[in-house]
């Protein structure tokens, strides 16, 4: 069982990345992370139309008990932030993988996403 | 679970925020069993510890409790406890002390160190041998109540007030609970001190009777909200009552204590810098160790902070030069590189409903 689906791709540092339709990336942290941080009460996120490098600070995430950097884990322009997750940060927690999605980026080089994990991939370095 | 002062505490059990609102709106549980517990005996135990703390030993009444300090002699902050007066049915007296959990050692050495100059008293460390949990909550009493097979039930404390009492946990067994009106949540409860062998059914039994496992996040988060300091961030051997804002908690008339004559002279002197609560009015959440910045410059340090679920920011207690304490006054709060505005607010930031 995992909390991770199949049809995302994941980072070390707790990531997720879903390639849409259009080739956008749409980009959130994953249930575990959530999960480990407990209650986010507050969210930093990159402005739209900022240009982001793969593996750089793109913003942060706070929870009760800590704060920790949010990294890209794709290159691009960043075209949208989700609005509703800077108001409500709670929506991390209820649906990481949903409501909860931070950025979408026009990514400058989509071959990228083949170096990220797969969630099998995720699960095995998390369980370590 | 983490590491805390040698105890393995659980942080949270369902989530810091519906642990919170369940204390703030039912009834919450804590395991604080971490904490020193001391009882102090003999003859002159009332006098040996009159020198030693804040506020009045010689007329803490039987079935009452107080909160202050011990303090070192150049009036710093060695622990800050609460000391209850019980009398037995033999018509004996007890004294007990509840200290933190980090400081049980330094508080031990200090007493044996100046109970030399008392005769027959002696500190028995009951900190292994029992539990303490506490209760919190507008219907914590409710819920104590229900566990007690006698009259008077525990409600009949007033606040401060504290009595042995039994207490009916699990399988028809019946256990005495100490049981003080007292707590660090700014909502009414009690805490119940018990044989430790009772401990986990005394724990099923209130959850049992609806009271939510809290652990040490909403711990933090519910004193921080009534503005209650927790030593080792917000005061210490370097801090002064005084300092700490906490001056209502020192009884300067009741004659000589340890570290009196420091703060005599620190309050003739005057204060350079005073601990203040701050409110954010912009988004994050202060931390321990953030600078506090006025017009550019450091005037300050935050001991602690955290995201209020109440007020819905962030909120903190931190020291700053004493030009700077006025409530509302505005200031920068240096968050891991981002200048934050916040302002003074007066502590606490949550005060209970009074109950009808």
């Amino acid at each position: 069982m995992t909390e991770h689906p199949r049809e995302l791709r994941y980072t070390i540092e707790h990531e997720w990345v879903r390639v849409e339709d259009d080739g956008t990336a749409t980009i959130g942290v994953t249930f575990f992370a959530q999960d480990q941080l407990g209650d986010v009460v507050y969210v930093v996120l990159p402005a739209v139309g900022s240009t982001v490098q793969k593996d750089s600070k793109m913003g942060e995430i706070e929870s009760v008990k800590s704060v920790s950097d949010l990294f890209v884990p794709v290159s691009g322009e960043v075209i949208e932030t989700n609005q509703d997750v800077i108001d409500h940060p709670e929506r991390v927690n209820e649906d990481p993988h949903g409501a909860g999605w931070m950025v979408r980026v026009r990514m400058s080089d989509p071959s990228e996403v083949d170096g990220l994990l797969t969630n099998e991939q995720y699960d095995s370095a998390i369980a370590t | 679970m983490v590491p805390f002062a040698g105890w393995d505490m659980p942080v949270q059990y369902q989530g810091v925020i519906a642990e919170v609102k369940a204390v703030r709106g039912d009834a919450g549980i804590f395991d604080v069993s971490h904490m020193g517990r001391l009882s102090i005996h003999g003859a002159g135990a009332a006098s040996f510890m009159d020198s030693l703390v804040t506020f009045s030993v010689m007329t803490l009444a039987t079935g009452r409790a107080r909160y202050g300090f011990m303090l070192s002699d150049n009036g710093g902050i060695l622990d800050d406890v609460i000391l209850y007066h019980t009398q037995f049915e033999d018509g004996s007296d007890m004294l007990r002390l509840v200290c933190n959990a980090g400081n049980r050692d330094a508080v031990k050495a200090w007493m044996a160190q100046q109970s030399q100059a008392f005769r027959g008293v002696t500190v028995i460390d009951h900190t292994a041998d029992t539990v303490l949990v506490a209760v919190q909550g507008p219907r914590a009493l409710d819920i104590v109540d229900g566990l007690c097979p006698d009259e008077p039930k525990p409600s009949a404390l007033r606040p401060f007030g504290a009595a042995p009492f039994p207490l009916t946990v699990g399988d028809g067994a019946v256990a005495e609970g100490f049981i003080g009106r007292t707590g660090y949540t700014g909502e009414d409860g009690v805490e119940i001190a018990m044989e430790a062998a009772y401990g986990g059914r005394l724990w099923e039994a209130l959850a049992a009777a609806g009271a939510t496992p809290c652990g040490l996040g909403a711990r933090d988060v519910l004193r921080l909200e009534a503005g209650l300091r927790l030593h080792g961030s917000d005061m210490d051997l370097t801090t002064t009552p005084l300092e700490a804002s906490l001056e209502r908690f020192v009884n300067m008339d009741k004659g000589i204590f340890h570290g009196r004559d420091a703060l005599e002279l620190q309050d003739e002197d005057g204060l350079r810098r005073k601990l203040v609560g701050f409110r954010m009015l912009g988004g994050g959440v202060p931390r321990h160790g953030c600078d506090v910045l006025y017009e550019g410059e450091t005037i300050g340090e935050i001991t602690s902070g955290t995201y209020s679920p109440i007020l819905d920011t962030g909120i903190a207690m931190g020291y700053v030069s004493a030009e700077h304490t006025a409530p509302g006054q505005r200031v920068h709060i240096d968050l891991r590189g981002r200048l934050v505005e916040a302002e003074v607010a007066e502590l606490p930031f949550y005060r209970r409903p009074k109950s009808q």
